[in-house]
């Protein structure tokens, strides 16, 4: 298995970790690279779109051509990555123009949690039918200046909330959180996202 | 629900790597650093080399400055306080900027002792010419550091000179006996702890980025390659002669700094870039240490 974390900006390194952890976990073996250009990503069987800063990573995918590669991969999205995996987007999105990946039928409200003022860590509690090694104890969110999920369509599932707001959520071979499994030791985001792509193996 | 840890504080500064945090001085600046790619801004009242030309006393750029701007941005909005200023800090934590820098570039408020960064939810970040003058400041709670250079000047000269001191010393570090690792703590005026945890990581605990001097696309990658998380960049886009291509430029030069061809491609009819100047007469560097 050979999983590209998009390394254009952003914890790159953090998410290069947790996935080596996280694959030790399951038991599989495989190569976790920095992905910076088109081949890097067409190689790979799973890309993670890390967080950062959406307009500059949306801005630098453009760049480089990349935004083809990546819509036929199994994505996991964090924060940043999460808007970028957005069919719509707010007024802020739209007002920094940046360009969508569009693969999850969801609506993002950018920097909905506030500035970094109001970033902060918060357990999270999985939704009932999301997978039960998820449900199994909380999980350590950390939320950065933090997207949420304003709305879902399609067959959007989502497996997530705090206060009423959607923070994670799935749909086909994709992954969204706005917190940042990759700040802490628990990997079992990681780990789930690895199953769906060994699947497809 | 907690705000201001140390994971949230670091978290943001993780989230800044590979990116390039751009000096502006007014909410029209910013939005041309926006749209050029910058991942943050710093409001400054004048850019570095402004503020060399203009001598006097620098200080905490006007509050009403810095509302405009993160009014008209939607990235991350950062500004200095004077070193040892912690009613500066207070202010902008009030106001509620994403990130305060402590900053020599400023005039030194207090000759003795830095701000208390752990007294704050706001993340800091810190200049260091050194091992020693980094972990100092981490061990305060600053959340990031970056290489001082000297600012203002668009020579990169002191920003390499300072980065390659500090990756010496931490590869001493790694490689040091580890009955002098105690004494080494002491030199340093810092915890064992800490320097524990450099010798683990072969790098810093905290994100690392460059600064001062940078002018060129070429500047930024050299910083890169040396090692940089990401880079500031002060008077060198304000200050050359097309800001907006020069941010351009820069931005895609720090993204991919290990790519000659495209280093090469954005450096191509950039126009004059700042003008500079060797051997100032004002060493900003050397306050805070």
């Amino acid at each position: 298995m050979n999983i590209a974390i998009l390394g254009l900006q952003g914890a790159v390194t953090e998410h290069i970790s947790a996935t080596r952890r996280a694959m030790e976990k399951l038991g599989l073996k495989g190569d976790v690279t920095w992905a910076k250009s088109r081949s890097d990503i067409k190689e790979s069987d799973g890309v993670i779109l890390p967080g950062g800063e959406s307009t500059t990573i949306s801005r630098l995918i453009e760049k480089n051509g990349l935004k083809e590669a990546l819509m036929e991969k199994p994505i996991f999205g964090t924060c940043a990555g999460m808007i970028l995996l957005a069919k719509q987007g707010d007024d802020q999105v739209a007002q920094t123009g940046q360009t969508l990946l569009g693969r999850m039928d969801i609506q993002v409200n950018r920097n909905a949690f506030g500035r970094q003022r109001e970033s902060f860590q918060s357990d999270i509690t999985f939704e009932p039918d999301a997978p039960a090694f998820l449900r199994e104890k909380p999980f350590a969110g950390v939320f950065i200046r933090a997207p949420c999920i304003e709305t879902t369509w399609g067959d959007v599932r989502i497996l997530a909330r705090l206060d009423g707001r959607i923070i994670a959520a799935e749909q086909g071979n994709c992954i969204a959180t706005a917190f940042h499994p990759e700040l802490t030791d628990d990997t079992r985001v990681h780990e789930y996202f690895l199953q769906k792509v060994a699947k497809r193996l | 629900m907690q705000t201001g840890t140390d994971t949230v504080k670091k978290g943001f500064a993780s989230m800044q790597k590979g990116g390039v945090i751009m000096d502006v001085t007014s909410a029209e600046q910013a939005k041309m650093a926006e749209a050029a790619g910058a991942i943050a801004v710093m409001v400054l009242e004048r850019v570095p080399a402004d503020i060399r030309a203009a001598g006097g006393i620098a200080r905490m750029a006007d509050p009403a400055r810095i509302k405009a701007v993160m009014a008209a941005v939607t990235i991350p909005v950062m500004a200095k306080a004077r070193i040892g200023h912690f009613a500066e800090a207070q202010v902008l934590q009030n106001i509620g900027v994403d990130m305060v820098d402590e900053s020599e570039v400023l005039s030194v408020a207090d000759e003795e002792r830095h701000i208390d960064k752990r007294a704050f939810t706001v993340p800091f970040v810190c200049g260091a010419r050194n091992l020693g003058e980094a972990l100092r400041r981490i061990n305060e709670g600053a959340a990031m550091i970056r290489t001082k250079g000297e600012p203002g000047t668009g020579d990169v000269c002191q920003a390499v000179r300072h980065l390659r001191i500090m990756n010496r010393e931490i590869a001493e570090l790694v490689k040091m006996y580890p009955t002098l690792i105690a004494k080494k703590a002491e030199e340093l005026r810092v915890p064992i702890e800490l320097v524990e945890k450099v010798r683990e990581l072969g790098r810093l605990p905290v994100v690392n980025f460059a600064a001062g001097g940078i002018a060129t696309p070429s500047d930024a990658s050299m910083l890169m390659q040396l090692g940089a998380d990401g880079v500031f960049v002060g008077s060198g886009i304000f200050k050359s002669n097309i800001p907006e291509s020069y941010a351009k430029a820069i931005v895609e030069a720090t993204n991919q700094f290990d790519q000659p061809d495209v280093i090469a491609r954005v450096s191509e009819n950039l126009g004059e870039p700042m003008k500079g100047m060797e051997r100032p007469d004002v060493r900003m560097q050397e306050r805070g240490n």
